[in-house]
């Protein structure tokens, strides 16, 4: 039994099941829906496998039109609508409901216009994040937000949760790479936001959708800035013995004016489990960053002698600039492979916050006093530079009263990114996850006025229901809704 | 002329606000008065300056962030930056110059208006340095967003949304925004005897290079290329683009001159000139040089180019007539949208400001409008509603 709550079916909904495949086939043709439920059981998580439901039914309409068609069916019989990228959420951003059309975007995976002088590149939003890049590489061009689950997520969810990376700290995240989109609103409307150019006219209506983790609208194709990729890139690793140094190292680089594209943090459990799995080098020490730059060889060295003089006035135990190609790729192995290796010895729960750069340390040493106090061990692995955590709960999930010890854990832990000045997501989305959390980050009319925000987007809060807004604080709007 | 009301604190501009809403009095809105002359002109007869609402809350060079009250003068915050080798990366337009006002830019005003300049092309715009705002809304109620951290706003992000809307959604009192280290040095590459065609095409092909090209303008019938950085980034960029360019005639700019070259670019002062409007429009780069010929052609207008062609400015003398349909028809055959940034009364009043948007993002904006400011007391009709 796990400790977050969803709110029960419509009964009139469930009865209506027959009518309402009935109403999707004819819109987009019986081919393109799922409804029986030996099917739709595959829809029934994402990355957030403690959650689970089968969804009504399943729609995966091919271009824009098919997901104005689902909407406008569903507009009209009243039917929640939980939206799908690939399925990859770790918040729960896509958990069904079970009386739901669950809206997938995985065959809207057309790249519909490259444009190297004007440097974006335009498709439909189930292209999955790093084909993105690998369309536009042969012509030395990237797209710069890069999630760890890069291989399999979807442009779509990358724009609903405003996804970052491990790069971001050079490149921004989604928002900042996002340049127009089309999205169909609740009732089917289509509606262009921004476009090639770099900024768009009026509200930034552009801004508000992105990060909004399908509330209020469903975004079928996106135009993506890609910037040209760098002459190279190397990595330094740099050890210490004190959480608290290794704080101060990053903090010294960011006001020594070099700006690396990437700074990641390893604490010692999670040091300890990724070099058993990846063999990467890594010395066994409190605290393990890995700072990359980019630029020219020339360029490199000069930021990596500048990134190594203020390592080491601060008695770094270990201090190893990477010498070739094959030493980069393992460093980042490591790093990479942190997931996948804790996950091989261990149910873990993935969380996601922000806090100040300068409260690094503090926070790092609050999360093993909580560590220590609920009994379960923590591993950290993160994006320093911008102070975004990933703690990693490790928990058994056999074991009964586990998961809720660690979920438990988990908000304590995200509450202490707030009290320090930061905030309950960095690039994972709020989610079912920390939808009951956000009365510690703002106040209830903070909270309504979002709400009425949504309001203005989907009247009858059809759009992705009991997610982001505490249950509690939605249940008025969604039983009027219904 | 109603006098200006000019709270000393947040609840006090709670107060200014439920007391003009209670009385359905429309409230013209102010920083520092210096770019008072943008968007569409109004008759709102209550006046609340947020110049008495100043100061540094928090500045963490080692975060990367500061948290300013919205009547902060910019210089305020500029000088506190540069003090720490730090700096506002999207470069923020002063427009001064360009309507003739002598007050001090604040950071609200930049932020409502969302202000960039040339390094946008490559940094963002103040938008993407926007960590997260306070706000009065149009009831007096005291709200935030966003945070003080990187990375996403949690729930919906109405940071956003403040950003630009030129204080028609709500009062802002605080913002949190990214800062960035300051290059150590800046050189620039200067391409003489260009047109507009020419300039774009040379934009294209030196922001495709890994070369981190931070600004790319044309003014006069000059392009500019600009590089930042450390000093050994700068070196190796400036021969490596005048390797790319080795056909063309280059001469290049630096210290003093440079500063002053890119801060006359960033504040359009080739278009000082009060005599005609100024119309600032947003295209697809390689759409420019066309856009600012068809415009030409009409209305015998004078263009410059940021952004790499993406920002097309176009001076027209202010006799000339029909100027809102010949832009917005030239910008409409190709996509994008023009502003008229500097406009006499007359024609902010009678012509549309903002470009006119689609039917459904009208509805969407003007629902928006009605949410944060139920009674139509901010900035009443600036943005066209």
């Amino acid at each position: 039994m796990s400790t977050i709550a969803m709110p029960p079916p419509d009964a009139g909904i469930l009865a209506r099941k027959a009518d309402i495949v009935a109403a999707l086939a004819e819109a987009i043709g019986a081919g393109d829906v799922i409804s029986e439920e030996v099917e739709t059981r595959a829809y029934e998580c994402d990355a957030l496998t403690a959650y689970r439901c089968p969804p009504l039914a399943v729609a995966l309409p091919r271009n824009t039109q098919g997901v104005a068609a689902v909407m406008r069916v569903c507009h009209e019989l009243g039917v929640p609508v939980v939206p799908r990228g690939a399925g990859t959420s770790l918040s729960g951003g896509s958990l069904p409901t079970a009386d739901c059309v669950l809206l997938g975007t995985s065959r809207l995976r057309d790249v519909l216009e490259i444009d190297y002088d004007n440097r974006f590149i335009r498709l439909q939003t189930g292209v999955t994040n790093l084909s993105v890049s690998e369309t536009v590489d042969g012509d030395g061009f990237f797209y710069a937000p890069d999630p760890s689950s890069q291989l399999a997520c979807a442009i779509a969810g990358n724009i609903a949760m405003n996804s970052g990376g491990a790069h971001c700290l050079k490149y921004g995240v989604t928002t900042n790479n996002l340049l127009g989109v089309r999205m169909v609103l609740s009732t089917g409307e289509i509606v262009e936001l921004g476009g090639p150019q770099m900024d768009s006219g009026g509200l930034d209506l552009l801004g508000l959708i992105c990060g909004s983790e399908g509330q209020l609208a469903i975004v079928t194709e996106a135009t993506l800035r890609i910037l040209p990729k760098p002459e190279g890139a190397r990595p330094v690793m740099i050890g210490y013995d004190d959480a608290e140094v290794a704080g101060q190292c990053v903090a010294d680089i960011i006001k020594s004016g070099v700006l690396p594209v990437a700074i990641e943090y390893m604490d010692r459990p999670c040091i300890e489990v990724v070099e058993n799995f990846a063999k990467a080098g890594y010395p066994m020490c409190e605290a393990l960053l890995i700072v990359e730059v980019e630029g020219s060889q020339a360029e490199i060295a000069d930021q990596l002698a500048k990134i190594t003089a203020i390592a080491e006035a601060l008695d770094p135990v270990e201090l190893k600039v990477s010498a070739s190609a094959t030493e980069s790729a393992l460093i980042w192995k490591g790093r990479k492979s942190a997931f996948g290796a804790m996950g091989q010895i261990n149910d873990y729960m993935c969380l996601d916050g922000t806090v100040p750069v300068s409260a690094l340390p503090f926070t790092l040493k609050r999360i093993g006093e909580l560590s220590a106090e609920h009994g379960l061990k923590v591993a950290n692995v993160f994006h320093a530079g911008d102070g975004n955590m990933h703690p990693l709960i490790l928990f058994d999930a056999n074991r009964p009263g586990d998961l809720e010890k660690a979920e438990v854990l988990g908000a304590d832990i995200l509450r202490t990114c707030v009290e320090v000045g930061g905030c309950l997501t960095g690039e994972h989305g709020v989610g079912i996850e920390k939808r009951d959390l956000m009365v510690d980050q703002y106040a209830p009319e903070d909270l309504e006025m979002q709400m009425q925000v949504k309001d203005v987007f989907d009247p009858h809060w059809l759009l992705n229901p009991a997610k982001v807004f505490p249950l509690q604080a939605s249940t008025g709007r969604r039983d009027i809704a219904a | 002329m109603a006098d200006w009301i000019t709270p000393k604190s947040e609840a006090g501009i709670g107060d200014a606000v439920r007391e003009a809403a209670a009385a359905g009095t429309g409230l013209r809105l102010s920083g520092g008065g210096t770019r008072a002359g943008i968007g569409q002109a109004i008759d709102a007869p209550g006046r609340l300056s947020l110049a008495g609402h100043a100061g540094i809350e928090l500045y963490e060079p080692g975060s990367l962030t500061v948290v300013v009250k919205s009547g902060t003068p910019l210089k305020t915050v500029t000088d506190a930056l540069d003090a720490e080798g730090q700096m506002l990366a999207f470069e923020p337009m002063d427009h001064r110059g360009l309507f003739g006002t002598n007050g001090e830019p604040t950071v609200g005003g930049m932020v409502a208006a969302n202000v960039s300049g040339p390094r946008r092309v490559r940094a963002g715009a103040c938008r993407d340095f926007l960590l997260g705002v306070r706000f009065v809304d149009g009831t007096g109620r005291v709200l935030k967003n966003g945070g003080r951290v990187m990375k996403n706003v949690t729930g919906l992000d109405l940071s956003k949304l403040m950003c630009g809307a030129h204080g028609t959604l709500g009062v802002l009192t605080e913002v949190s925004l990214k800062v960035l280290p300051k290059p150590e040095t800046a050189r620039t590459l200067a391409f003489e005897g260009l047109n507009p065609g020419a300039a774009v095409d040379l934009f294209c092909a030196a922001l495709r290079t890994p070369y981190e090209v931070s600004g790319a303008a044309f003014v006069g019938d000059t392009a500019y290329l600009r590089i930042e950085g450390f000093e050994i980034q700068v070196a190796h960029r400036a021969a490596r683009l005048s390797d790319l360019f080795k056909d063309r005639d280059i001469s290049g700019v630096e210290g003093v001159a440079h500063e002053r070259l890119w801060a006359d670019i960033r504040d359009v002062r080739h278009f000082a000139d009060p005599g005609t409007a100024l119309w600032r429009l947003s295209v697809k780069p390689t759409d420019a040089a066309a856009i600012a010929g068809d415009v030409a052609d009409r209305l015998g207008s004078s263009v410059s180019l940021d952004w790499g062609g993406g920002l097309v400015w176009c001076a027209i003398g202010e006799g000339q007539h029909d100027q809102a349909e010949i832009v917005r028809a030239a910008v409409a055959r190709r996509g994008g949208h023009a502003t008229l940034v500097r406009g006499s009364a007359d024609r902010r009043r009678g012509e549309a400001v903002f470009q006119p948007q689609a039917d459904a993002v009208a509805a969407l904006s003007g629902r928006l409008k009605a949410t944060f400011d139920p009674h139509d007391v901010l900035n009443p009709g600036l943005m066209g509603y």
